[in-house]
This record gives structure tokens, C-alpha cells and sequence, in this order.
């Protein structure tokens, strides 16, 4: 702190300044200072080192699907099974995400189309408790299939976890049998389901649903993986290697069938559901 | 999800026989340790130390007796892993009557920490695969301490489908503390390969009993614990993450592990509580490493009384019990 910024920020003029600050939103990856409003109409790409930016849930299904599309009801679940307490209580830790959210928990779908081609598209947010899937994520994410189901079209998930949600113990564990039986009645029904892994998708996410797609897509960077880099730190002892767990290192090693920006992913979409068109139902 | 990380223990000598106390059984090693003793002491004399023997016998059997029947969550996470508790091998060797292992995943190679074969329990043929974890260096080394890679898994699917085609039940012994957390398995794709091995589990067409013998840990257990049946073994735990990482993660330090074991309720006692698990089968008094050959015979006696059950229903009934019990989880 030099005198000049000591003296300004004892000057009154400190909520102009931020509200002149919200203009500007610094690149997570390159640090470079962005317009917002360029940032957010480059679909929250930074344009300098096209690095792909966290969104939300209303961001991405705004960016992928046709106008017109209905949220699905969130269906509710029995809440804090376990009266799970750690530094503070997870009742209160769910009370404070939802305040800040648009949303009831961290997976929020919608039934439309992209680009003509019907589907229902999930999409799990990283900002509502780090995406972490429970009862909640679990209970939309079967919903949603079983509309996908109903209305024999494709169905389509943007993945985004930490992994489970630990306040719900075991039964977090539990969503991923349960979202599994979900894909293998997709796949007996005929329909597609493709898996747009974003950044980050890890744990028991990436081990159950994420990774039982017809389809893989990443957005590139996105880290990808089972094991955390510090637990797989700590086992090995060694550094690990550059890249480790990126989209792009998946695909090297034929888990993600296409590495795609955020700008082609709608019409990429488009493309793979006019391909993957259940027969009976075109 | 997380790497071993075993807990201190004290290893004793008694006699020949290396018996190896938890920091909790501490009361009870000293009993057994003054009746060591006083035996030693009465070879050749004649003193008459008999009923001051059976006195010291009986205190210590109703010790251990009321320790084990009000251990903490945590304290089962320990008996979980007691370094001599009955793994896999032991199991195949006092419960089932005949064994054929069957190996690797036909693409990268042969898992040590996932093993599977053809058996036969009560005469019933079937599958059996589950996680051996290893018992002296050597061992835990060769099978990496029951942390299946992705070929494991892969092996899994292979011996299930095969089980499938052949009208064999399949039954698992679940014993890890996670799938292996290495550079290797993420770069051929653990995940991939635990959510292929869940898959598997919920698309079989013949009966599925699990048990969870050790600890259950996370992903690596649940893929080969997706059964219709779950049975659990009365100190075994199941959980979605170890205690320790829990609480590095919400605690911000591993020594609050005894807190997150309470919050997560891993015990088998709370699991039937919860709808989790099926059955709660009883172990030895002192726990399964006192008589790993009494405890698989009562596992053995549980998994073929479930298979009796499951004998004769038809193969979409299965697989329609299987997932309404899953998806039946939280609701309502």
C-alpha cells in the first residue's frame, strides 16, 4: 500500500468505485482484466487465453438450448438425513447456497430443443455447493431421465462436481447406482445421452453418470478425473504429469470422445442429435 | 477415494503368537497378557493359580465382551481394518467348498486387488469376486491393499457377464478403502471402469448378493456392491468417503476423523437403520480377527440362505428389484 492508495481509500467514494469495479471481471486463468459485458457475450470465454469460465445453470441452458424451453420442477427430498453437523451445520450450509442461488440445489433441468432437435438437457452447477450430487442432484437428475423417457428424446447432461455430497454420507454414495439405472433405461429405450463434461468433474460423478454416456464431450481444460490431484499427490510422491487430468488429456487416452468450445457446442449438439435420432420415434 | 492412511498400532508379543491390540483394546491386553503370565509361571510348579486363572479368564472374556458390544463408529473403522482380520482368501478358504480364480480383464492386465473365480458354497455353484487386501508385506504389496485399479474392475465386469451367460449368482466380498488413486489408473480411466462395473452389477440377469466384509470404501465399493442384497458384517463399515478425508475436507484436519466416522453413519448397525444395507451378520465376540474361520462360516451360512431365497425368480424380477431398491433410495 503506497500513500496514494492509502489516502484513496479513506476518500468516501468507495461504492461508486465498486460499482464502476462490477464492470470488470478478471480472468480466473491469465489474470487479464475483461469488460463483463464482453466477457458474458463471449459466453464467459475469456478472449485473450480462451480460458472457459464456470456458468451457471440458467447461463448454460440460455447458451445451448432454443428459446422457449421450461425448467422441470426440482422434486423435493428428505433434507439433511442424517442431521450431518462439521464446523456448522449442513442445514445451514444449504440454507446459505440457496440464498445465493437461483436454484433448490445443484442440478437443474429443462425440456426443449436445440436447434429444432428435441431433448431434455441437465446441467449440474459447481456454484451451488461445488455441484456435489445428493438426494437432491440425484432425485432431478432421475427425474430428468425419466422425462427424457417419457418424451422419448435425447437427453443431454453437463456434468460439474466436486464429487458426492459428504454431509449426506452413504446416502450420496447411493446416487450413483441410482443415476446408473437411469442410463441403462436410456440406452434400452434407444435413446441418446450425451455427457458434456465441464470443468470440474470429479469423484463419484465422474464414476457413475459422467462417464456412461453414448457420447463424451469436454470443454476444453476442464479438469476431469476420479481421484483428486492432492490424494493422488500424496499416494505417489511425485509430480504429477502436465495436463494431468484436463479434457485434453482425457481424450488422449480415449475417455472423451471430443474436446469442444463453448461457442460450437450448441450446433455440435444439433449435429450428434440429428445422427443419434431414435429410429422409431423420427 | 482416499489412500490408506492406517492408524498407529501396537504390536505384542504373547507367547509365540503375535496378537496385535488396537489402541482402544488396551484393558483387554492387559488381561490377556497377566494370564499369559501367570500360565507361563504354572508350567512345572505346583502352585494352585487355577481359579485365580478362571477368574482372570472370565473378567476378560465379559471385558472384551462389553468393549466390542458398545464400540464408537470409529473404533469399527479400526476393526475394519485390523491387520489381521479375514479377507478374501480366508473367506474362500472356510466357506466355500471349492474355488477356481479366474484372471485378468482381456486388455491390460491381471488386478491382484480385485480376485474372482468359480465357486462353490453349499454345493451352489456361482461367482465369486471380491477385493483382497493382503496379509503380511508381501502380500498387501501384490494385491496393493485391496485398491483395485481399472483392469480390476474391468475384471469384474468380465466375470459378471460371464456369470450372466451361464445362469451363475454372483456374489461379492467388498473390502477396500477406495479404488487406487494413482496417475496410471486415471490415465486408463478408473472411472470409467467403476461406473462400467456398477453397470454391470444392476444389468445381471442372475441373483447378486454383496457383502461387505471390511470397509466399504466409496466408488471402488459401491461397484461391486450394487446387488439386491446387501449383507454387512457386524463391524464392517461402508461409507462414501474415508473418515480421515472427511474430515480433512470439512474439518480441515484428519485428527477430527472420530467426529466425521459419528456424523457419516458408516456403521452396519446405523446402514440397516437407514434402509442401506439388508442384513447384519454377527461376528465373533472380540471381533472377526479373533476366529476368521467361525466368522466365514456364518457369512457363508447368511450368503447361502439369500441365494436360496433368490434361487427360481426370474431374471427381470432381479433386475427389478435391484433398481427400484436404488431408486427408492431418498425417497420420500
Amino acid at each position: 500500500m503506497n500513500w496514494l492508495t492509502r489516502i484513496r481509500s479513506r476518500l468516501p467514494f468507495k461504492s461508486k468505485r465498486e460499482s464502476s469495479e462490477n464492470l470488470w471481471v478478471k480472468c480466473p486463468n491469465c489474470a487479464e482484466m475483461l469488460f463483463a459485458r464482453e466477457y458474458e457475450a463471449n459466453l464467459f470465454v475469456c478472449p485473450r487465453c480462451g480460458h472457459h469460465g464456470r456458468i451457471g445453470a440458467d447461463e448454460r441452458l440460455a447458451q445451448i438450448m432454443d428459446d422457449g424451453f421450461s425448467v422441470l420442477p426440482a422434486p423435493r427430498v428428505k433434507e439433511d438425513p442424517l442431521k450431518f453437523r462439521d464446523s456448522k451445520r449442513y442445514s445451514d450450509r444449504l440454507k446459505q447456497a440457496r440464498a445465493a442461488s437461483p436454484h433448490h440445489d445443484a442440478f437443474t433441468a429443462a425440456l426443449g430443443s436445440i436447434m429444432g432437435h428435441k431433448a431434455v438437457v441437465g446441467v449440474q452447477d459447481f456454484t451451488f455447493m461445488g455441484g456435489s450430487m445428493g438426494m437432491a442432484v440425484g432425485a432431478a437428475l432421475v427425474a430428468a431421465a425419466q422425462r427424457a423417457l417419457d418424451e422419448k428424446c435425447a437427453f443431454i447432461v453437463f456434468t460439474a462436481a466436486g464429487g458426492a455430497r459428504m454431509q449426506e454420507g452413504i446416502l450420496s454414495l447411493m446416487q450413483m447406482p441410482k443415476a446408473t439405472v437411469m442410463t441403462r433405461r436410456l440406452k434400452e429405450a434407444g435413446l441418446p445421452y450425451i455427457v458434456v463434461l465441464t470443468d470440474p468433474t470429479t469423484g463419484g460423478v465422474t464414476a457413475s453418470y459422467a462417464m456412461l454416456g453414448d457420447i463424451h464431450i469436454s470443454e476444453p481444460g476442464a479438469l476431469i478425473g476420479f481421484a483428486g490431484q492432492r490424494v493422488i499427490q500424496d499416494t505417489i510422491r511425485e509430480k504429477l504429469p502436465e495436463g494431468f487430468q484436463r479434457a485434453e488429456y482425457l481424450h488422449k487416452h480415449g475417455m472423451v470422445d471430443m474436446v469442444v468450445e463453448r461457442k460450437d457446442l450448441r450446433e455440435r449438439l444439433a449435429d450428434l442429435l440429428d445422427y443419434l435420432a431414435p429410429a422409431q420415434a423420427a | 477415494m482416499r489412500a490408506i492412511l492406517l492408524p498407529e498400532r501396537r504390536w505384542e508379543t504373547s507367547g509365540s503368537i503375535m496378537v496385535s491390540y488396537l489402541e482402544f483394546e488396551k484393558p483387554v491386553a492387559a488381561l490377556e497378557s497377566r494370564i499369559a503370565e501367570l500360565r507361563a509361571a504354572a508350567e512345572g510348579d505346583e502352585v494352585d493359580i487355577a481359579s485365580e486363572l478362571r477368574r482372570l479368564e472370565s473378567k476378560s472374556a465379559d471385558l472384551l465382551a462389553s468393549t466390542y458390544s458398545a464400540l464408537t463408529p470409529w473404533q469399527k473403522t479400526q476393526v475394519s481394518r485390523h491387520p489381521a482380520r479375514p479377507h478374501f482368501r480366508d473367506y474362500v478358504a472356510h466357506a466355500f467348498e471349492d474355488f477356481i480364480p479366474l484372471g485378468g480383464d482381456r486388455y491390460f492386465g491381471e488386478d491382484e486387488a480385485i480376485l474372482g473365480g468359480i465357486a462353490r458354497l453349499n454345493g451352489r455353484k456361482l461367482m465369486l469376486i471380491g477385493h483382497e487386501k493382503g496379509h503380511d508385506t508381501e502380500t498387501r504389496l501384490r494385491h496393493n491393499f485391496g485398491m483395485g485399479k481399472p483392469e480390476g474392475y474391468r475384471k469384474a465386469v468380465r466375470l459378471m457377464e460371464l456369470a450372466d451367460r451361464f445362469g451363475l449368482p454372483v456374489v461379492t466380498l467388498v473390502d477396500t478403502s477406495g479404488a487406487f488413486p494413482g496417475v496410471e489408473a486415471e490415465e486408463r480411466g478408473q472411472a470409467e471402469a467403476i461406473a462400467r462395473s456398477t453397470e454391470a452389477c444392476l444389468a445381471l440377469g442372475v441373483p447378486m448378493v454383496a457383502a461387505i466384509v471390511g470397509e466399504g470404501g466409496s466408488g471402488g465399493a459401491v461397484a461391486l456392491a450394487s446387488a439386491e442384497r446387501v449383507l454387512m458384517l457386524e463391524h464392517a463399515v461402508y461409507s462414501v468417503i474415508s473418515p480421515e478425508g472427511c474430515a480433512s475436507i470439512l474439518w480441515r484436519t484428519a485428527e477430527k476423523a472420530p467426529d466425521a466416522a459419528e456424523a457419516m453413519k458408516m456403521t452396519a448397525q446405523d446402514l440397516l437403520r437407514l434402509k442401506i444395507i439388508d442384513r447384519i451378520v454377527s461376528e465373533p465376540v472380540g471381533g472377526a480377527h479373533r476366529d476368521p474361520a467361525t466368522t466365514a462360516k456364518a457369512l457363508g451360512i447368511a450368503i447361502d440362505e439369500e441365494l436360496a431365497a433368490l434361487s427360481g425368480v426370474s431374471a427381470a424380477d432381479l433386475r427389478r428389484r435391484r433398481e427400484d431398491r436404488f431408486l427408492a433410495i431418498g425417497a420420500g
